[in-house]
């Protein structure tokens, strides 16, 4: 027995070789390669540039720390004030701003504020929307009924309203970066669980129908084994286009909150609508530029890059969708929608129809509203 | 057999916008009672904007006296039965009632969703059709990036670029207020002012005022509108791709009807159906773009004036505010739906 028998191999081993293409090179282990290598064109050329953004903001919210040259609350180095609305120079790039802040510290901080919250906000609103419309589909009966109506009102209802006021409600007295940053997720997911609610649950109610579910019954299973072993991964291909639609309100989201006055405070976090929100009432007035103009395109570039690969990703997941005459380039939104609608079947209450979405499913949803009706 | 197939029809018709016009009920409920309580949840309206001013004794002496020591229970169902009867209340901070700043704010903002529509008309409908027609090619494509940019741009970012080149640069455009201090007094002075500027300064006769107060709605119009017409240009882009390949429009053509009547009588009239729904979501949307915009022009909307309140944790006005909006909103939609299936027959549930 003095041969030592090697140790085992990690069980995922063997399979990533076979999925692996032979003679693969080293970047097609990159995430997200095989849904670029899906793309084609134009379509390609969107999802590309969306994942560059993406990356630009997820380096710099990861390494704010060492790209950025100051603290994003620091306003004197080595004792020296920096000066106030002083304009780019070799020592501040972008700038600084009213309160005597460098602004690129600010905008490259500001990436960490913005994909913490998202990350918290989208991440908890699946996991309860999701469960709450697994449950309220597969049970039905009153709780069913309620919890559509609740949604329901909450989604008619502007969003940016309620998101203010549940901050408030959950913010107050907490002005630390991170409860900040959780009492701002909250307001968001609050806007956000009747979207994957009523996605999931109408997904669900064509799902239960389904015989592999009776199936499961008839052995024995316990409902809620059957909601989230049998149920649940059949309607789950329903969230990963919401979520990327999500990601971008959530961020508008939060800097709406920010320049309203509602946000995180500037001295625990930066944010980018608290500085647009400075940008505004001092500085736009005097034809300073720099402490808004920055702030503010670093919004429109990550929420253009989540909305780019949102469109590709859609796309990508529903190959039927793609615009007729055989062309690859990519089909919106709106028609993933109609999809997520359809499997749905006519379970929609009448209110389902017209209520507030974001501008991007708006226009799926009232497309496919007239269609619908039998 | 016809008249009475019709009778029908009009019954179904009824009865959907019976039930339409009942579901009203339960979802203003909703919203006042989520309202009511999340704004309790932080404490009475007294000791939220009181609160570290007065005198613990002083507090509790008013807290009685404003009855905010009874059960929530009993206030809930107060504030039910005041609204029932049409009164929301009076603002704590500048002792407004919230039915009159419901009115005259609510004009200001009506008059800027209005000139935002009309930017948001004259912009998306045209580029929606530009796009359509050269589908998957160039102008296509950059009409389609400047929707993506549109929807990216925070309202309060594109407010902030235009005032900057607009107002500081070129001088051009007031960057904030509704009209100037002179207009507005002068304005104000009229027996039965509507609050809505424009009709004001019609009324009054003055060219003068009529210029100032339109000089001072091109920007917020251009910021809110914008917004609204990114979501125009992919709803007609993609209904007029839709509608061109229809049946009856290939019927059209096959008579020989000429393509650009084809597209425009045809094609465009149905590829709008769609837009009248989503006026009915817009009303939500452009609320939310509302309060962003009137913070970022000083325009001193709804949305403007409850974000003061809101800063000033005047719950009582924020309460009456929001469940003013909420009646507006559900007003709208049912309106909306009423229109809905009016002009579109299949519509029907």
């Amino acid at each position: 027995m003095a041969v030592v028998t090697p140790p085992p191999a990690p069980a995922a081993a063997p399979v990533t070789r076979v999925a692996r293409r032979p003679g693969g090179k080293w970047y097609t282990k990159v995430p997200g390669y095989g849904l670029i290598r899906t793309t084609h064109g134009l379509q390609r050329t969107m999802l590309l540039v969306g994942l560059g953004l993406i990356l630009l903001f997820l380096v710099a919210a990861l390494f704010a720390d060492f790209i950025a040259p100051y603290d994003f609350n620091q306003t004197r180095y080595l004792g020296v004030p920096f000066g106030t609305q002083q304009p780019p120079s070799a020592d501040h790039w972008l700038g600084t701003t009213v309160g005597g802040f460098d602004v690129f510290s600010r905008v490259v901080y500001g990436a960490r504020t913005a994909l913490a919250v998202v990350v918290m906000a989208v991440a908890a609103s699946i996991v309860i929307g999701v469960a709450l419309g697994v449950v309220s589909g597969y049970l039905g009966g009153w709780l069913d009924r309620v919890l559509v109506l609740v949604t329901d009102a909450l989604y008619a209802f502007p969003s940016l309203l309620m998101a203010i006021i549940v901050s408030i409600v959950v913010s107050s007295g907490s002005s630390s970066a991170l409860g900040g940053m959780v009492s701002a997720s909250l307001a968001i997911t609050v806007i956000f669980i009747p979207q994957y609610f009523r996605v999931v649950r109408n997904a669900t109610l064509s799902a239960k129908t389904e015989p592999f579910v009776d199936a499961a019954r008839v052995a024995g299973s316990k409902p809620g084994r059957i909601m989230f072993r049998h149920v649940l991964p059949n309607v789950s291909q329903t969230i990963p286009v919401l979520t990327t639609l999500n990601a971008s309100e959530s961020i508008l989201t939060l800097a709406a909150l920010g320049f309203l006055g509602f946000g995180i405070e500037p001295s625990s976090a930066a944010e980018w609508g608290y500085d647009l929100n400075k940008a505004t009432t001092s500085d736009v007035a005097n034809g300073i530029w720099w402490t808004g103009v920055f702030p503010g395109l670093a919004i429109v570039l990550i929420v253009a890059g989540v909305t780019l690969i949102g469109e590709s990703l859609n796309d990508v997941l529903n190959p039927l969708l793609r615009t007729r005459g055989g062309s690859t380039t990519t089909a919106d939104e709106a028609e993933l929608v109609e999809v997520v609608m359809a499997e749905a079947g006519d379970h929609r209450a009448p209110f389902e129809r017209d209520d507030a979405v974001p501008p991007v499913t708006a226009a799926g949803d009232s497309r496919a509203a007239p269609g619908e009706a039998p | 057999m016809r008249p009475s197939k019709q009778r029908s029809a009009n019954s179904a018709l009824l009865r959907y916008l019976g039930l339409r016009l009942a579901l009203l009920i339960p979802t203003v409920l909703i919203l006042v009672t989520v309202v009511f309580f999340f704004m309790r949840v932080i404490g009475d309206p007294i000791t939220a904007a009181q609160g570290g001013r007065l005198s613990a004794s002083e507090l509790e002496a008013r807290r009685e006296a404003a009855g905010y020591n009874r059960p929530i229970w009993v206030q809930y169902f107060e504030y039910l039965g005041n609204i029932l009867r049409g009164d929301f209340g009076i603002a704590s901070k500048d002792h407004r009632e919230i039915t009159e700043v419901v009115l005259t704010n609510g004009a200001a903002t009506l008059e800027l969703v209005f000139w935002a529509l009309l930017v948001a008309f004259a912009v998306g409908i045209p580029l929606g059709r530009l796009a359509a027609r050269y589908h998957d090619r160039l102008p296509d494509v950059s009409i389609r990036t400047f929707a993506v940019l549109f929807y990216a741009a925070p309202v309060f970012f594109v407010g902030l670029l235009l005032k900057l080149l607009f107002s500081s640069q070129l001088g051009w455009l007031p960057a904030s207020g509704r009209a100037t201090f002179e207009t507005r007094l002068e304005l104000g002075r009229m027996e039965n002012p509507s609050h809505i500027l424009i009709i004001d300064a019609v009324r009054s006769g003055s060219f003068d005022y009529v210029v100032d107060v339109l000089r001072h709605a091109v920007l917020p119009a251009i910021t809110l509108g914008l917004l609204t017409a990114g979501v125009f240009i992919r709803l007609i882009r993609i209904n007029l791709l839709e509608t061109v390949q229809a049946d009856y429009v290939t019927a059209a053509r096959a008579r020989g009807v000429a393509e650009r009547k084809v597209v425009s009588k045809h094609a465009f009239r149905n590829a709008l159906i769609p837009v009248v729904t989503v006026m009915g979501m817009e009303i939500a949307l452009m609320l939310g773009g509302a309060i962003l915009t009137e913070t970022t022009f000083e325009w001193d909307g709804i949305g403007y004036q409850l974000s003061q309140y809101l800063l000033a944790r005047d719950f009582i006005a924020v309460q009456g505010i929001v469940t003013a909006i909420a009646l507006v909103i559900a007003l709208a939609s049912f309106l909306i739906d009423v229109i809905n299936a009016l002009v579109d027959p299949r519509v029907r549930y």
